[in-house]
């Protein structure tokens, strides 16, 4: 062939042409959403965003927060729960705990159905707490050790029976901590790693569609639901956006309706709440207890003396922290229960107001006195890295100390790196990060203090390396004990140590925020707001 | 040329391999895996739970056994599991693809038609008013960070005019007719492609610019000239065709480099490529299917670069493939 160079570079042309062509034809080969929607039924249509994309949509087997406000959409618990943290009726109409805490007898609700059809019966939950909860749930091992069987004498009562009475069991039973799972569908397989996780059937009121990973998620309405009429909404769907900006577009365009666990950059809040048709609740997320807590690597030499870290307590300011790094979103925290946890926080404990003059009086009377340059001595902080907020708190942390005559590091590092160094090999000084109480303290706070609990590669363990009897025998008798007045006394007592001990600083409640469209009604109603069924959600 | 493109082959496979055991090394240097980042994620209580994990997944077995473990499924074009996803690397990598292939090819098509209009409209009248401005604005576009530039673009064409949508790929429950669905897709791809061409378009003005600069210094320039070839037909005839080469080797070149480079605006853009699937899976130490994308990567740049070479010598016979 005789090309002149001029027709090659033609060709040339014609060649990127059809590799346009060639992207254009591959449009077809991507899946289709399912359903066309009609035009009209835009009331029908619910588009929430998760933050970030979830790897399974069960919580059964990752209880991340992201999973457990996919999972609950099509997923019961045999509880749900009120304000105030009482148990309400869900999958299960009535319950009974025995008066030696041995057993709690549930009345299941009839005529319930998977979404496949098959009847929901005490079959599905004695399979769900036997072999799932309890074997491959993430935080059930320990939430449900005690469980020693789960009886079933007819399809509509199930008996969980338990070695030593487990009181905080109540506790962790909703659809986002302990969902029930179809046995007939799981029974055989890995429970893990079956297909289920990534396209889940269950009882809830919406029903797994279609999952276009990076993209979105649809789920549709279930009309057999168990509540008649309910949902109103036809069509939900979860559109994974990663960036913050762009979320905040997306809801100013009315593209999102309902985002949760802070959609927004804190800092661009006030922005979002001036326009007319958005609105922000930090309501439906005291069921997480969230905290942010300052903790000390207690086998470090420089903090044996209880006065360095009480100094180091009262050279934080927590209220400026709510108001500057949280931007009000979050309140100065007085202990290591959250305030949210009304049936367990304890206001009377010892107190450390920020007061940087004690904090330099009790670092001398330590034997840290100022050196050349001012510096009393060095120390490293790892601040965890899910959030901006932790960050900033790093950068004020810095700050605070250099004032009371002590120099920070700061050690940035990823989420795999910050929990190696904390959790599995120890090599840190200070630390600080978020962590749930969960509704109940013996799941959620215990594992922080209680010195059987220091356990390597555990993260969320007890870090610290804090040891003290007194403070175990505390958390071991809450454990058990069946009355909820006597429990509380003990968590009373716990609370106290905590903060005379002082292996952790508590920093912040903090208040996570959800952005939504004011149109939407049945957000804010419940205990478990983005963590709820959106069953009762409609549009007005 | 049979005897070149084996050669060329058996290169590409020395090569691979050696990219295979680097990226398998450096990415088990780092501190932490899947299963500490899954067991932060969900507040995991339980070290048997987490030792159980380990096992399912051969973390727990020494880093040779499972280098070679990973080396004998890639012989046999295996990918292997992600471990986050519980999905075979190859079907998600399937699923990002074509959309990050679309975002490349049709930011960077933007890039190489805009740079040479531009780069020519420069060159033509050097020092001019023209040429400053294009300079001015190619070194603007150059030094924009591209997250800036995406953010913009969605606040003036989504927000202010509502004409375009914020981000996503496809409207959920928009038209699945295939010209309905071509019109969406097009839509959402109109301000992520402009984003991500914006910087390839600055190097490519610069580039064509300077080449058209250099050629009209050379001989049969002036031979143009002297026979009486208008400016025009001696731009065109002559001088463009003449600069584009350098431009198309470093488009084989950027090729590789916007496979990556995207991530910035997938993110922004909530677009579903594979940029963002790779920088998730490397803060999640999900190494099979870090490994996989980044491997996928270097087939595809060895390829896009054998295509080029082979094109160059092709468009100038003066440069031979044997040599």
């Amino acid at each position: 062939m005789d090309f002149s160079y001029r027709d090659r570079l033609k060709l040339l042309g014609g060649g990127a042409v059809l590799t346009g062509l060639y992207a254009g034809g591959m449009l077809p080969a991507m899946s289709v959403v399912g359903d066309a929607l009609a035009q009209d039924a835009k009331k029908k249509v619910l588009r929430v965003t998760i933050i970030p994309e979830p790897p399974i949509l069960n919580s059964a087997f990752n209880t991340a927060i992201m999973v457990q406000q996919i999972s609950t959409k099509m997923l019961d618990g045999l509880l749900t729960y009120d304000k105030k943290f009482d148990p309400m009726p869900s999958l299960a109409t009535e319950w009974k705990v025995a008066d030696d805490g041995l057993s709690i007898t549930f009345k299941l609700r009839p005529n319930v159905k998977w979404h496949d059809g098959a009847p929901f019966s005490s079959a599905d939950v004695k399979y769900t707490v036997e072999e799932v909860l309890k074997k491959h749930h993430p935080r059930g091992r320990a939430t449900f050790a005690n469980v020693s069987t789960v009886e079933t004498p007819d399809p509509l009562t199930a008996i969980i029976k338990f070695d030593k009475a487990s009181p905080y069991v109540m506790a962790a039973l909703s659809a986002s901590e302990s969902p029930m799972l179809p046995k007939h569908l799981y029974e055989g397989s890995d429970p893990p790693t079956n297909k289920l996780g990534l396209a889940p059937v269950g009882t809830g009121p919406y029903k797994f569609v279609e999952w276009q990973r990076g993209s979105y998620i649809t789920l549709a309405r279930n009309p057999d639901y168990w509540v008649p009429g309910k949902p109103e909404v036809e069509s939900l769907i979860v559109r994974f956006i990663p960036d913050s900006g762009a979320r905040a577009v997306a809801f100013e365009t009315g593209e999102l309706d309902i985002g949760g666990t802070d959609p927004v950059a804190l800092a661009d809040l006030e922005r979002i709440k001036s326009i007319p048709h958005l609105a922000v609740t930090t309501d439906g997320y005291a069921m997480c207890g969230a905290m942010y807590y300052f903790e000390f690597n207690m086998r470090d030499p420089q903090f044996k003396d209880l006065r360095v870290r009480q100094a180091i307590a009262h050279a934080i300011n927590r209220d400026f922290v709510a108001k500057n790094v949280w931007f009000g979103y979050g309140s100065a925290a007085t202990g290591p229960v959250s305030q949210k946890l009304v049936k367990f926080y304890n206001a009377d404990v010892p107190k450390y107001p920020y007061d940087p003059k004690k904090a330099e009086a009790l670092l001398d009377a330590a034997g840290f006195p100022r050196k050349a340059g001012g510096i009393r001595f060095r120390i490293a902080h790892d601040p965890s890295t899910y959030s901006e907020q932790y960050r900033r708190f790093a950068e004020y942390f810095k700050q605070a100390m250099r004032a009371i005559g002590i120099d920070v590091d700061i050690q940035n590092t990823d989420a795999a790196t910050f929990q190696r160094r904390i959790w599995t090999d120890n090599v840190y000084q200070t630390a600080s990060y978020g962590i749930f109480n969960m509704a109940d303290p013996t799941i959620g706070v215990q594992r922080m203090y209680w010195s059987k609990n220091i356990r390597k590669g555990v993260p969320y363990s007890n870090g610290s390396g804090y040891t003290n009897p007194e403070m175990d025998a505390l958390l071991e008798a809450s454990q058990n004990e069946v009355d909820p007045a006597k429990r509380r006394g003990l968590f009373d007592k716990m609370q106290v140590l905590a903060m005379t001990d002082l292996p952790i600083i508590p920093i912040i409640n903090v208040d996570y925020t959800t952005v939504y469209n004011k149109r939407i009604k049945g957000l804010t109603d419940d205990l478990e707001g983005v963590f709820g069924t959106y069953a009762n959600i409609a549009w007005t | 040329m049979k005897r070149y493109l084996v050669r060329r082959a058996g290169q590409a496979l020395v090569v691979l391999v050696l990219i295979a055991c680097v990226n398998f090394l450096i990415l088990n240097l780092a501190p932490g895996d899947v299963v500490d980042v899954l067991a932060g994620e969900s507040g995991a209580g339980d070290i048997e739970y987490l030792q159980q994990l380990r096992e399912q997944y051969g973390l727990d077995r020494p880093v040779y056994v499972q280098l070679g473990h990973y080396l004998l499924n890639l012989a046999q074009l295996n990918l292997g599991h992600s471990l986050r996803f519980q999905l075979p690397v190859r079907d998600l990598i399937l699923m990002r693809l074509p959309a990050t292939l679309l975002l490349m090819f049709s930011s960077l098509s933007l890039a190489f038609i805009g740079g040479i209009v531009f780069g020519v409209a420069a060159a033509r009248s050097p020092g001019s008013m023209r040429d400053s401005f294009i300079s001015t604005m190619a070194l603007l576009a150059y030094s924009t960070p591209l997250f800036w530039a995406g953010l913009m673009l969605i606040i003036l064409f989504s927000v202010k005019f509502g004409v375009l949508p914020s981000g996503g790929m496809r409207t959920i429950g928009g038209p699945d007719d295939l010209y309905g669905m071509v019109v969406d897709v097009g839509r959402h791809l109109i301000l992520p492609s402009i984003t991500l061409a914006l910087f390839y378009m600055a190097t490519y003005t610069r580039l064509m610019r300077a080449s058209m600069l250099d050629i009209y210094n050379m001989d049969f320039v002036r031979t143009a000239k002297a026979k009486g070839l208008s400016p025009l037909k001696t731009a065109y005839r002559h001088v463009v065709p003449n600069s584009i080469l350098p431009l198309i080797s470093l488009f084989g070149v950027q090729l590789g480099s916007v496979l990556g480079g995207s991530v910035v605006v997938e993110v922004v853009f909530g677009w579903p490529g594979l940029g963002t699937l790779a920088f998730d899976a490397l803060f999640q130490r999900d190494i099979n299917l870090l490994m996989g994308i980044l491997f996928m990567s270097s087939i595809l740049v060895i390829i896009v670069n054998l295509v080029i070479d082979l094109l160059y010598s092709w468009l100038d016979p003066r440069i031979e493939v044997e040599a």
